[in-house]
């Protein structure tokens, strides 16, 4: 399509695009509730630690393994996830309403989130390998990474695409007539942070 | 399209209205977090050993309930098409019961395996 503004009409009344990502956000749902399925069951038939929440001795070498969660960074970046989803719902009402500064600044401040949150997960993983967690070390370890691995790609992707979203305002080409392109950048967003919303307490307050 | 787009956008909730749903969402955040330090943490006392049993209902409740705030009202599925909805909402339900039945099948067969 090479004007975006102009959408064709469908049976439905509907934006096709708009069911696109609706289609596919429902798709996302099936494949991180095999991954949240994968976490719970395998999680507890770890038989070496480091576990999440206890304590673990190596009998062999003697070696104290300390708990690998750590709740403080991970509720800040928490945090700041579910702040995005604010953020961008009023930069879309900037671009809504045609407001190209309130787009900006909006949309430059859940970037800041977005980056930050992933910053967050390389640090964390990187701590977890330095703690003795790796991705072969046990159950917990696999079924955590994979978990968490796919959500943090999938915040990746977003912070690319609304990175994009950013640029095309920065050029004045997301004009009202065109926000539903961030509309549908947004409802992507918005998906990341309510898996995001299960996964926090689930993989790290649950014991 | 355009009449029908701005129909929708004109149910789209106000800045100040998203403002206070983000506050909401933070206090819950704070409430799970403190609900995790008050049964687990370091202080927990006999509070939390009571507070035991209720932790993984409440922190599912509060879960469910930011979930359904975001998509409520950040994806606007309360004003938008009930396709759309619908197109969200039944994966989700399969979803669940997936989790659900697979935790349950490793909990017998964990039972089983070790004669509890």
């Amino acid at each position: 399509m090479s004007d975006s503004a102009h959408t064709l009409a469908t049976s439905t009344g509907l934006d096709s695009r708009k069911l696109a990502i609706w289609t596919f956000i429902g798709s996302e749902c099936l494949f991180f509730a095999s991954l949240i399925s994968n976490y719970l069951v395998q999680k507890p038939r770890s038989l070496v630690g480091p576990f999440a929440h206890e304590a673990w001795t190596d009998p062999a070498s003697g070696q104290v393994f300390e708990p690998i969660i750590e709740i403080p960074l991970v509720t800040v970046g928490t945090a700041l996830l579910l702040f995005s989803s604010l953020f961008i719902v009023l930069a879309l009402n900037g671009a809504q309403r045609g407001n190209r500064k309130q787009l900006l600044g909006w949309l430059g401040a859940t970037l800041a989130c977005g980056i930050f949150f992933v910053g967050m997960q390389v640090y964390e993983f990187n701590h977890f390998v330095h703690k003795g967690l790796t991705l072969q070390q046990n159950l917990f370890g696999a079924s955590f990474y994979v978990l968490t691995g796919f959500h943090g790609t999938h915040v990746t992707i977003g912070v690319i695409w609304l990175l994009t979203m950013f640029v095309l305002a920065l050029r004045r080409q997301l004009p009202p007539e065109r926000a539903v392109n961030l509309e549908i950048a947004a409802l992507y967003w918005h998906f990341v942070d309510v898996v995001w919303i299960i996964i926090f307490p689930v993989v790290y307050l649950i014991k | 399209m355009d009449a029908h787009s701005t129909a929708h956008e004109h149910g789209h909730p106000t800045p100040g209205t998203y403002a206070k749903i983000g506050l909401f969402l933070f206090i819950l955040t704070a409430l799970e977090v403190g609900l995790y330090e008050g049964t687990y943490g370091d202080h927990a006392g006999a509070l939390g050993a009571s507070l035991q049993p209720f932790f993984v209902p409440l922190l599912l409740a509060l879960s469910a309930v930011k979930f359904a705030l975001v998509a409520m009202y950040y994806m606007h599925l309360k004003n938008d098409s009930k396709l759309f909805s619908g197109v969200f909402v039944f994966p989700i339900i399969i979803a669940a019961v997936i989790i659900v039945g697979l935790v349950i099948l490793q909990a017998y067969h964990w039972a089983f395996s070790t004669g509890g």
